[in-house]
């Protein structure tokens, strides 16, 4: 008898210390929780945050590793200059297209009328497109719309060179990465906007028009404040996503002045007499992602200042 | 002349017909219910009246003027959904505001007419809150506000108080049922729940399988109802099938047992016929040891009790269930024999074609 | 007023067709491309590039590269991050969104910035690790996925009650090693193989940091195909584009058994 009750002790004990074992040691216990978690920490800083300071750091230092301002200082010079502002246009052109074509289409693709599956095969395409980029999808547009490409081909066949007259479009140019970049914009817009284009609930289209309203007059009022912050999230998405883009430029037009590719000639071009100036170049780049962030992140929580 | 009116309205989606002739008048300021089960049919006569449809056959006439290829936006009708409807983007104050900012109103007169609708509807103290900061009851509050702001001819409402808790839905009954009265309103209100429909409406309309089964006052559809199916779906009904014996004398007979019912009288012997008995009309006795059935009774064992507080309602053998006060009820246990006592007058008859199957509504109230 | 259903609008259309020519037409042309043997106006078609790839020992060499990295990468991003999640999930949500805010800083640290910043940091390293792909770029790749890998994760994590099913394994005499193992591994099982087949095709396709850090990747191939080549290129990038596809559309298949929402969007530009 005495037995089974020591028996029965022993189990419930053992069952509430494995059950709560931090309880059953106290404060211990509750350190030891977030030590496990060291090996990430470690992890993340030794090959994130400390390769990140050191460019910033290295931003400021000249070649006798004094601390300086001159790299930044010549960030404003040409042609470093002109790098950021092509950067900055075609990262702001392909958000911006991206956006406001990428909502359309998904709208197409979602509203009513629209057969199902187009909406599948859309979604699909773009969770893969999304990933496209870099050397493939430069060729792959090379293939089109480069001096020999396809489309360039069918148009001069039929008699009209389309470098020479309108739209005198050259891929090995702003222009042409700029359409190269779209591929990836696109989908990518697409897929952030689509579920908040599914948020857009039937109730309030049927709502607005029993109360007297237009189409138009929907979208104004409730439509488009509606969409506006995952609009806004994904205007800072797409933005990134341009600005840091290295391979797609790189293959199509080596020389284009954009800043990713002018830091890539200090490692690749074999000029490395100032190291510090890509680190400072690279501190830019941080820095107007930055600012990007900060200005548009309190845009979009005001537009969504009434979402839950 | 009718306010509004639908005329031999049909709807068909592919192969299924949603709507298969129905015809409804409403006079000015009348509160119209369409009650039935999900699928009658009547959510798709609301959004034919809204204009969210167009009907396959038959019109829609509102003041004498038909409403054929009027876009909902100029029908001059108030909705409220069932749930979701208010714009998220805008606080309760500005979502009533809304059709009046359409329509163009002088900002101070709108601004009058929110804050009046806002204190009808009893939400003077959330008016600056957004949708998710509003309970569902309040939410379909802003949503009656909004819909009666722009003054419209007719209110429509689309099972309104589903969504809710059963007792806001019993509040929120009386209150819409309060406005309409006060503000006059030609009303057309479309729910499932029969208890809504006949506490509030001037008319019930009962459908069933795209059609309207029978129409009339709540009183009228209680007491009297006209078809198997309106008498399980209103309220709960003892429906006794049996056939006429004695027609000159009015006597009938279910399972084995003679029965007299003024109603029976004047009908042909040997039709088949469905007697429907309220169950507070049921009287019990305990049975004596042995006691046969006599005069218009039946004997019946208890088979449950249900306590559903002054009244409890016992379910026995022979599908009988009768109401009766919980007092009474407790010398009634589960397992004692009973003699139901079955009225003479009182209790309707039903003819049942040769083949028909009674309509299966399932457990209802 | 007989209706049909709702027909699609004329604008939707327009739309639709303009991205349905946008998409098509670069993929048409890489075909295209792939089956001309090495002039413009060649007559269609032959499958000598194809071959030309097939045959290439450089091609078969930095692909088998491409794939072990990718592997490793997967295996320290899985062995790493899965335990530190769960962890995380049931002893320590308070550190969640710290884990949360990190995994959004790659995202204003970008590739290149990040590359420039290994090569200077880890210079004195031993060349086993700074001269190695599976050393430097794994350990790179590892960080550069992170964000896809820890949001495909946590969302896995979230997706079950790991409380109770921790609970439940250990009131059955289960330790923590073997309620990992065998208890939380199974149930996200498949945000996890999400994450493998992102991780997949950013190791794929990454060229940024391998090209600044002169390691022979598939991709460094890719371009030096381009640059030198010409229609051989197309037949290889067509295909690379299968094998991202391929890593793509499996984990759409894999997420859609779960009905897990969402793709992310990984980097390879």
């Amino acid at each position: 008898m005495a037995d089974a009750g020591r028996r029965v002790g022993i189990s419930t004990e053992a069952a509430s210390q494995a059950l709560r074992p931090d309880l059953a040691s106290g404060r211990r216990r509750l350190s030891l929780a977030w030590v496990a978690t060291l090996p990430f920490f470690a992890y993340t800083i030794a090959f994130l945050f400390l390769p990140a300071a050191s460019v910033m750091v290295g931003a400021f230092q000249d070649k006798n590793d004094h601390a300086t301002f001159s790299n930044i200082h010549l960030l404003f010079q040409h042609p470093y200059i002109d790098a950021y502002w092509g950067s900055l246009r075609i990262s702001l052109v392909t958000a911006t297209l991206g956006c406001v074509v990428g909502l359309f289409v998904a709208y197409a693709a979602i509203r009513e009328g629209t057969p199902r599956w187009i909406r599948s095969v859309l979604t699909t395409f773009s969770g893969v497109a999304a990933n496209f980029g870099g050397i493939p999808l430069a060729f792959a547009f090379i293939a089109t719309l480069g001096p020999l490409g396809v489309v360039t081909t069918w148009f001069r066949n039929a008699g009209y060179d389309t470098s020479v007259r309108w739209p005198h479009f050259q891929l090995f140019s702003e222009r042409g990465v700029e359409v190269a970049y779209l591929y990836f914009q696109l989908p990518l817009m697409i897929l952030v906007i689509a579920p908040a284009i599914d948020g857009l609930k039937r109730e309030w289209r049927e709502a607005a028009s029993n109360l007297g309203a237009k189409q138009w007059q929907f979208w104004r009022h409730v439509g488009i404040p509606v969409l506006m912050p995952s609009f806004l999230g994904a205007f800072i998405l797409l933005f990134g996503n341009a600005f840091a883009a290295y391979a797609t430029a790189y293959s199509i037009n080596q020389g284009q002045n954009i800043v990713p590719i002018v830091i890539g000639n200090y490692y690749t071009g074999n000029v490395l007499d100032n190291p510090h100036l890509a680190q400072a170049l690279a501190f830019g780049m941080f820095v107007v992602l930055a600012a990007m962030m900060i200005v548009y992140i309190p845009l979009q929580r005001r537009a969504a200042k009434w979402a839950k | 002349m009718s306010y509004l009116q639908l005329e031999n309205l049909h709807r068909q989606f592919g192969s299924f017909q949603a709507l298969k002739g129905i015809d409804i008048s409403l006079g000015e300021g009348e509160f119209l219910s369409l009650l039935g089960p999900s699928g009658c049919g009547k959510t798709t006569a609301l959004r034919l009246v809204a204009g969210f449809d167009r009907p396959n056959a038959g019109r829609i006439v509102i003041e004498g003027k038909d409403l054929a290829g009027v876009p909902p936006n100029k029908r001059d009708m108030g909705m409220v959904f069932q749930a979701y409807s208010l714009f998220p983007n805008m606080t309760a104050r500005q979502n009533v505001d809304f059709g009046l900012k359409i329509r163009g109103r002088e900002k101070a007169d709108r601004s009058k007419r929110v804050s009046d609708l806002i204190e009808l509807v009893g939400l003077a103290h959330a008016s600056d809150r957004y949708p998710h900061q509003l309970s569902g009851g309040m939410q379909q509050r802003v949503a009656l506000a909004r819909a009666l702001a722009i003054e419209p001819r007719v209110l429509l409402l689309d099972e309104p108080l589903s969504a809710l808790d059963a007792k806001v839905r019993v509040q929120l009954r009386e209150e819409i049922r309060r406005i309409q009265l006060e503000l006059g309103i030609t009303t057309l209100y479309v729910t499932h729940d029969q208890e809504e429909a006949l506490a509030i409406s001037d008319h019930v309309a009962v459908m069933y399988g795209g059609v309207i089964e029978q129409m009339g006052t709540p009183s009228e559809m209680y007491t009297a109802p006209k078809t198997p199916f309106v008498a399980e779906f209103i309220g709960t009904m003892n429906r006794l099938e049996a056939h006429i014996v004695d027609g000159a004398a009015g006597e009938v007979e279910h399972a084995g047992n003679r029965l007299r019912i003024d109603a029976a009288r004047g009908r042909s012997n040997g039709e088949r016929v469905l007697i429907l008995i309220r169950p507070e009309t049921l009287d019990l006795q305990a049975a004596g040891n042995g006691t046969t059935a006599n005069g218009n009774s039946l004997i019946a064992e208890v088979l449950t009790q249900t306590f559903l507080g002054p009244v409890t309602r016992l379910k026995m053998t022979g599908g009988l269930i009768a109401d009766m006060s919980t007092a009474r009820a407790s010398a009634l246990p589960v397992g004692a024999n009973v003699v139901a006592q079955v009225p003479t007058e009182g209790v309707q008859l039903l003819t049942l074609a040769d083949d028909e199957a009674l309509p299966d509504i399932g457990e209802g109230t | 007023m007989r209706l049909r259903r709702p027909r699609i609008a004329p604008s939707a259309v327009v739309w639709l067709l303009i991205a349905g020519v946008y998409f098509f037409l670069p993929l048409y042309a890489t075909f295209d491309f792939s089956l001309k043997k090495n002039a413009v106006g060649a007559p269609c078609c032959t499958l000598h590039n194809y071959g030309w790839v097939i045959h290439n020992g450089d091609f078969w060499h930095t692909i088998k590269i491409s794939f072990i990295l990718a592997i490793e990468t997967i295996a320290i991003s899985l062995l790493l991050f899965v335990p530190t999640i769960y962890w995380v999930h049931l002893k320590v949500p308070k550190l969640r969104p710290v884990l949360a805010f990190m995994a959004l800083v790659p995202f204003v640290v970008p590739p290149i910035v990040m590359v420039v910043g290994l090569l200077k940091t880890f210079k004195g390293t031993p060349s086993w690790f700074y001269g190695t792909p599976w050393g430097f770029l794994a350990t790179a790749y590892v960080i550069l996925a992170f964000p896809y890998t820890f949001f495909s994760l946590d969302a896995g994590f979230r997706a079950i009650d790991v409380h109770t099913l921790t609970e439940a394994s250990q009131s059955l005499g289960a330790t923590t090693m073997t309620t990992l193992v065998k208890v939380i591994l199974p149930n996200i099982r498949t945000a996890a193989l999400g994450a493998a087949f992102l991780t997949l095709a950013v190791v794929m396709g990454e060229f940024t940091i391998a090209n600044l850090a002169a390691f022979h990747t598939f991709p460094i191939f890719l371009q030096y195909v381009n640059e030198s080549q010409g229609f051989p290129a197309g037949a290889l990038t067509l295909l690379s584009f299968m094998i991202t596809w391929g890593a793509m559309l499996s984990l759409l298949l894999v997420g859609r058994k779960r009905g897990a929402r969402g793709a992310v969007i990984a980097g390879a530009r």
